[in-house]
């Protein structure tokens, strides 16, 4: 029961006038930024980020837990509307969702998306809330070879399991891992890779790459080929949902929620299967299976449930082990780290207050946008006619003012040009953005534990190995690691054995 | 013009490139390089240890930098083999001329930040960008990045403490 009067506490915190408008502030822009065309979620929240550096650490979380639902929300919506999933896990979404606003219901698809996600990010939190500290207290008896053990599972899996090309994904999250390497090593204090730049000392922040990576690089892309491209737009009506529709989705909702939310709480889970996963379920349930690939409401409702879940799962492993999984929390992560916050198993005792504000900020956040946002949707459609000069000139106005924010030096900005185009020749050579975010944030901590670890031991390589949890974790990274092998295998088998039959 | 869309419909669904994409090479040559680098710059570092860190500053690099040049090898491998990346689009022009001018515009900002300030600095940033991506409203433009420029600057710097440069400007605004 401690954390519920923790949490009546955070909503304690959360409900005065004065952070009420900070949390709609922070769900209206949320929703505005990640609605623009070719801005995902973690995108918004990178852009977004230095908005909150003047403020307190409380009000700047409840601002995030805003952005954070309403950037989930403004980009369903795009991808519904204009067939352009801006991220991975909206790409299921797209399927059915655009068919619906092309038969005339637009307003159903986003309304069931809005709806729904509203109920499994409900659902989530409320798991969210009890599942985190079941996790700490796991957490709290880990060693330092254990928390190697974890790091390296979610750096390799990041890299492997989620994209289609392994090598991609690992050229990608090395890249990460050398970009985190640079700046003064913590305990010896040399210089690596700084080359006697000053500014280099302190490593490069991870807003900035972010920021660089995805906003920059996005911008340069769409310059370099988009011109031609011109988005079709369409236009929706009043967004409501019939009782038939009603019937048609609590169902998905509950389904997607459920599938969503384990997969974003385990590392790497990530939100794409789950969608997957969801989508699949609801044609093989649904009574309507004729609709599907021509506009399904199941086919938006449960995938967009499931989306949400996960975004929630991922803060579980954020919160409670330190440990971001996708991008989104990779961003929040680093918001933390700027107020000198390190997440893990010790912040529910150390920020305790802070935590429980922000976990209640989320239930809060998600409810604004329903009652607020839903009504509003026609209204925020027209962002999407904004002309693309001035959306992507706006994107390089807003990326080189997050970035010179944060260490109030121009160098900054040279870094943030040099990562923008490594972001272009990552995009343009297909290698996914996550494992590199994910490399630059987590690569330094897994080496302090790994030297930790050799502390403790002396020396002795055998440290890097600790109890049990370590033994599980390496088994799991190694089935990972075979289970291509074994498919490659047993389709050959299945191959042979087809002309053994013939 | 009906006929013009179908007929690009279909030669983007049958229009699979043969071969391999060969600018790929240049990415894994990038990865080694990066390698080697990397390596030559943890080779530097003295190599001493203490009791309370057995292995330095000096193994972690090193083993990354391996690692980048086995994933080089192995990358141009699955580029000799035909690999493609997902999503990455390698058919149709890709406008170098645009690229440039950005980085220009975007380099001349992070130039004359402090001397010019972020109104002035930021406001040219946003006009060139919008001009050099096709707006051929040139006031409108201007009207847009000076809106931009000073709204973002009272609301963050002044109203949010966010620190931008006043530069040349400081005492007007």
């Amino acid at each position: 029961m401690d954390n519920l009067d923790s949490l009546i506490e955070g909503f304690g915190a959360v409900l005065t006038p004065q952070n009420l408008l900070i949390a709609l502030i922070g769900v209206t822009i949320g929703t505005a930024v990640s609605m623009m065309p070719g801005m995902g979620t973690a995108m918004a929240i990178a852009l977004l980020l230095p908005i909150t550096y003047g403020m307190e650490p409380t009000q700047a979380f409840i601002m995030f837990a805003g952005i954070f639902y309403g950037g989930m929300y403004g980009g369903s919506t795009t991808a519904i509307l204009l067939n352009t999933p801006g991220q991975s896990s909206s790409v299921v979404t797209v399927m059915e969702g655009f068919k619906m606003a092309r038969n005339g219901r637009g307003g159903q698809a986003l309304a069931t998306a809005a709806i729904g996600s509203f109920v499994a990010g409900t659902i989530a939190t409320v798991a969210l809330v009890f599942v985190t500290p079941v996790t700490v207290s796991f957490a709290i008896g880990l060693g330092a070879p254990d928390y190697l053990a974890i790091m390296v599972l979610a750096l390799f899996a990041t890299a492997s399991v989620l994209g289609s090309s392994r090598i991609r994904g690992f050229a990608s999250l090395l890249f990460g891992l050398v970009v985190g390497t640079i700046g003064i090593d913590a305990v010896t204090g040399q210089q690596r890779l700084t080359y006697g730049v000053p500014q280099l000392a302190d490593g490069i922040d991870v807003v900035i790459v972010a920021v660089g990576v995805f906003a920059i690089g996005e911008a340069l892309w769409i310059a370099a080929r988009g011109r031609r491209t011109k988005d079709e737009i369409i236009p929706v009506g009043r967004v409501w949902m019939g009782r038939k529709d009603w019937r048609r989705s609590w169902g998905p909702w509950l389904r997607g929620t459920a599938l969503g939310f384990p997969f974003g709480a385990m590392p790497a889970g990530g939100a794409e299967v789950p969608t997957f996963l969801s989508y699949v379920t609801e044609r093989r349930l649904s009574k309507h299976k004729n609709e599907f690939g021509k506009g399904a409401i199941e086919g938006v409702a449960g995938p967009e449930a499931a989306n949400n879940a996960s975004a929630a799962g991922t803060l579980v492993p954020m919160l409670a082990l330190g440990l971001p999984c996708n991008a989104t929390a990779a961003v929040m992560l680093a918001a933390f780290q700027t107020y000198g916050i390190q997440p893990g198993p010790l912040l529910f005792e150390n920020e305790s207050a802070l935590v429980w504000t922000l976990i209640a900020s989320l239930f809060i956040g998600n409810t604004m946008l329903l009652v607020l946002n839903m009504p509003m949707i026609p209204i925020w459609v027209k962002l999407l006619r904004v002309p693309k000069p001035y959306l992507f000139a706006g994107i390089l106005f807003f990326a080189s003012m997050g970035a010179y924010a944060v260490n109030a030096q121009p160098f900054d900005l040279f870094v943030l040009i040099v990562l923008g185009l490594a972001g272009l020749a990552m995009r343009r050579f297909g290698l996914p953005m996550l494992p590199l975010i994910v490399g630059v944030i987590l690569g330094p901590m897994a080496e302090r534990q790994a030297r930790m670890s050799l502390q403790l031991s002396g020396g002795e390589l055998s440290g890097l190995i600790g109890g049990p949890v370590s033994w599980v974790v390496y088994g799991i990274l190694a089935l990972i690691a075979v289970w291509p092998l074994v498919r490659f295998v047993a389709r050959r088998r299945a191959r042979d054995r087809e002309i053994v039959a013939a | 013009m009906s006929d013009l869309d179908r007929a690009d419909e279909g030669a983007d669904t049958t229009t699979e490139p043969a071969g391999p994409d060969r600018a790929q090479y240049w990415v894994a040559g990038v990865l080694a390089a990066l390698g080697v680098v990397v390596i030559v710059d943890a080779l530097r570092l003295g190599g001493f240890t203490a009791s309370n860190d057995p292995i330095g500053p000096k193994p972690v690099p090193i083993i990354l930098g391996s690692l980048l040049i086995v994933v080089a090898v192995l990358y141009a491998l699955d580029v000799a083999r035909g690999g493609r990346g997902e999503g990455g689009e390698t058919d149709g022009p890709f406008d170098w001329r645009t690229i440039g001018l950005l980085c220009a515009i975007f380099i001349a900002n992070a130039l004359v930040i402090e001397w010019l300030g972020w109104v002035i600095s930021g406001s040219l940033l946003f006009w060139g960008a919008a001009v050099v991506l096709g707006s051929r409203r040139y006031f409108l433009a201007l009207a847009a990045a000076v809106v931009l420029g000073l709204a973002t600057f009272y609301g963050f710097a002044i109203g949010l403490g966010v620190g931008l440069p006043a530069g040349i400007l400081q005492g007007i605004l």
